[in-house]
């Protein structure tokens, strides 16, 4: 039997609330399925399981505030071949209360509905259960319109209830507010940084950039801040010790998932992470920016979003300050910062001139590595910056 | 200033019988073979004149043996010169069928590259009107399944005119299928309107709500459906094949992926036919943006009757498509 725990959303987290469960006993559930809504000091969280098998139990009720860690659900690891997958709800039956098991048989009818394989595929997307859209097509089949329908019906619904969540939005900033201030002091008490700062020259960047979104439409022009990012996880590949937690010793991570510092319009900052971004492409990274960064705002992040983060960046963006110097996200060993992008005068192979350009810094855990690698990471940042095209 | 597009109005006829004498006129190497194309001027009248016109030498009338005059083409091809056969129609080819089949399509596999049949065989195809069941049908799925060949169907008047022409640039056997049902049907073509590929499928009609997939005889007729679509506010897309083997199905495959649905609209009977492939493929590979199932509107599986209002009858006609995807998208 598998332990599904309360899990920790970041070093700040000491316990949550379950608002909702989304799976119900008797369901199965594969890795990357939410499971759960927690609301914790970050907004309402949406839990992923990382298990396969069919839930057993459900332990918490929900509504109840629990500690990190605590047993929330048990999962029986199945083995999910065929066989198995058809056989083993017919064993579940004879144990299965009255209510969950008309969900159950809902979820079962829900193979016999009949859906074209484009409906299908946009409700999955948006994650709409099939019974509960109305067919209009050949035999009551579900269409993509009868979608479409539920959706825009759905937008209208989360419409008003955003309108209703305000007062309470005003409220939990408080709570972001302490949880920024439990981790920061966490890692000011205990994380001795060092501090590098590397004068970056993006002039054929920007120039790339601009030929490249001159083929791109609108919606998904690149920003500068895009090529930061792919940099960073590319440079970083050559520096496995930055990309790592401190836990009892350096321990490098295998993916690189870039934690990106989003202000909230009301202060406070979230950060999730960026997963794989060095297997992204640039368009892919932009993607996910235009996907999280509303989400973070709307305080609607998933748990793999929030916990993942392997370093961090911090970027001031237009107008900001010049140059930023970060405080480490602990377990995090490393975050970089990139400050506003400024024209200024720039001398070069003996001639001066004027160049766009940006203050690059890295706040290093001494523990974990010393200023020496924190000097080569920005070096081939910057060089990495120059090959635009190559990125 | 731009010069104006130039129209003139052409029968499907007229539109076959430029295209033969470009032939004749740009290559010495071409010249046309078949039954009663010299003396009679063709059986339906497309090469009238042209004996005339060209000589015995290049406009050759033969035996009443399909299996002997192809195979002759087969061989001038091989030996150097670019021969337009002509079979009456696509029913009597089957006559030829071996030399096609186990001949001309197979030479280039067999003499490891060494040998290619540069040949054009044209064919009439089609219910043309009350030639009862003999002369009526529909065998273009039959030619669509052998490797080694060219298919192309020529479902316009600027097919009619164009795709003989770039036919014999091939280096291999390419089957030619007209149709006889339209030689009097007049249309307006720009004047040097020019085709310029014989590969791909055209999408003759732009639409959103469906895509329906046709060639041949099925051509105008689909375009009549949609503009009549258009009037209750349907807006479809029409792609025309044009080329049976090897099928461009990229083309049909964008469209589906843009519009979710698709109907296939052929004379020749339903199983074991294009839209078989065609709706094989559709389903292979944009099975996820389907939003209904893949239709198909085909002949009815009889020998196609003598009687007027049965012939008709037996084939899709514009009203039936019209209902077909009214059906589809209303679910009426």
């Amino acid at each position: 039997m598998i332990e599904f725990l309360m899990p920790s959303l970041g070093a700040d987290m000491e316990d949550g609330t379950l608002i909702e469960w989304k799976k119900r006993t008797g369901d199965s559930v594969k890795r990357g399925d939410i499971i759960a809504e927690v609301e914790t000091q970050k907004g309402l969280i949406e839990i992923e399981v990382f298990d396969e098998g069919i839930i057993e139990k459900l332990l918490i009720e929900e509504g109840t505030k629990v500690p990190v860690g605590t047993v929330l659900a048990l999962i029986d690891p199945i083995e999910v071949s065929l066989e198995t997958k058809k056989e083993k709800p017919i064993e579940l039956h004879p144990i299965q209360e009255k209510t969950t098991e008309g969900i159950t048989q809902e979820a079962e009818r829900e193979i016999h509905i009949k859906a074209s394989p484009l409906a299908k595929k946009m409700a999955e997307d948006h994650h709409i259960a099939l019974f509960q859209i109305k067919g209009s097509g050949f035999d009551g089949a579900i269409t993509k319109e009868d979608v479409e329908h539920v959706i825009a019906q759905r937008d209208v619904i989360d419409k008003e209830k955003t309108v209703i969540e305000t007062e309470k939005t005003v409220a939990s900033s408080e709570a972001i507010r302490a949880a920024i201030a439990a981790a920061m002091s966490k890692s000011n008490r205990e994380i001795p940084h060092y501090y590098l700062e590397k004068k970056i020259d993006l002039t054929k960047a920007l120039t790339w950039l601009q030929e490249a979104n001159e083929q791109r439409k609108v919606q998904s022009r690149l920003l500068p801040v895009v090529l930061f990012i792919k940099a960073i996880a590319k440079t970083l590949l050559d520096f496995p010790d930055l990309n790592a937690i401190w836990d009892n010793g350096l321990k490098p991570k295998k993916d690189i998932n870039i934690g990106f510092v989003v202000a909230l319009h009301n202060g406070g900052i979230m950060v999730p992470a960026i997963h794989q971004a060095d297997l992204k492409t640039v368009d892919e990274i932009m993607q996910t920016l235009n996907d999280i960064i509303p989400r973070a705002r709307a305080m609607k992040l998933r748990s793999s979003e929030l916990s993942d983060g392997t370093i961090t960046l911090t970027s001031m963006g237009d107008g900001g300050a010049d140059a930023v110097f970060g405080v480490i996200y602990p377990p995090q060993v490393a975050i970089i910062g990139f400050g506003s992008i400024s024209e200024q005068p720039f001398a070069e192979n003996g001639m001066l001139g004027v160049r766009s350009v940006v203050n690059a810094t890295l706040a290093g855990d001494h523990r974990a590595t010393d200023g020496l690698t924190g000097s080569q990471f920005l070096n081939l940042l910057a060089r990495n910056l120059q090959k635009p095209e190559s990125l | 200033m731009e010069n104006p597009v130039m129209n003139t109005t052409l029968t499907y006829r007229e539109a076959l019988k430029q295209g033969i004498r470009e032939a004749l006129q740009n290559d010495k190497d071409v010249f046309l073979m078949g039954e009663d194309v010299g003396r009679y001027g063709g059986a339906f009248a497309v090469s009238k004149g042209l004996l005339q016109e060209f000589g015995e030498e290049r406009i050759m009338d033969v035996p009443l043996s399909e299996s002997g005059f192809v195979g002759a083409g087969i061989g001038a091809a091989l030996a150097g010169m670019k021969p337009i056969v002509e079979v009456m129609t696509v029913n009597f080819s089957l006559l030829a069928m071996d030399q096609i089949v186990n001949n001309a399509a197979t030479l280039q596999h067999m003499s490891g590259g060494q040998l290619h049949v540069p040949l054009v065989i044209r064919m009439g195809c089609g219910i043309s009107k009350q030639l009862g069941a003999q002369h009526s049908h529909s065998w273009e799925p039959f030619y669509a399944h052998i490797p080694g060949l060219v298919v192309l169907s020529a479902g316009t008047h600027e097919d009619a005119r164009g795709m003989l022409r770039l036919a014999l640039l091939s280096p291999d056997p390419v089957v030619l299928f007209e149709y006889t049902g339209m030689l009097n049907l007049e249309k307006e073509v720009a004047v040097d309107s020019d085709i310029l590929d014989i590969s791909k499928a055209k999408v003759l009609k732009k639409g959103k709500d469906i895509t329906i997939i046709t060639y041949g005889i099925g051509v105008y007729k689909c375009l009549d459906a949609a503009a009549e679509l258009a009037t209750v506010g349907i807006d479809a897309e029409v792609i025309d094949l044009r080329v049976l083997r090897p099928l461009d199905e990229f083309t049909f495959l964008a469209s589906v992926a843009k519009t979710h649905r698709a109907i296939i609209v052929e004379d020749a009977w339903r199983s074991v036919s294009v839209s078989s492939e065609v709706s094989a493929r559709i389903m292979e590979k944009t099975f996820y943006d389907l939003d209904a199932p893949v239709l198909r509107l085909c002949g009815i599986e009889v020998p196609i009757p003598y009687p007027a209002h049965l012939e008709e009858a037996a084939v899709p006609q514009i009203q039936d498509i019209v209902n077909a995807v009214k059906k589809m998208i209303h679910h009426d």
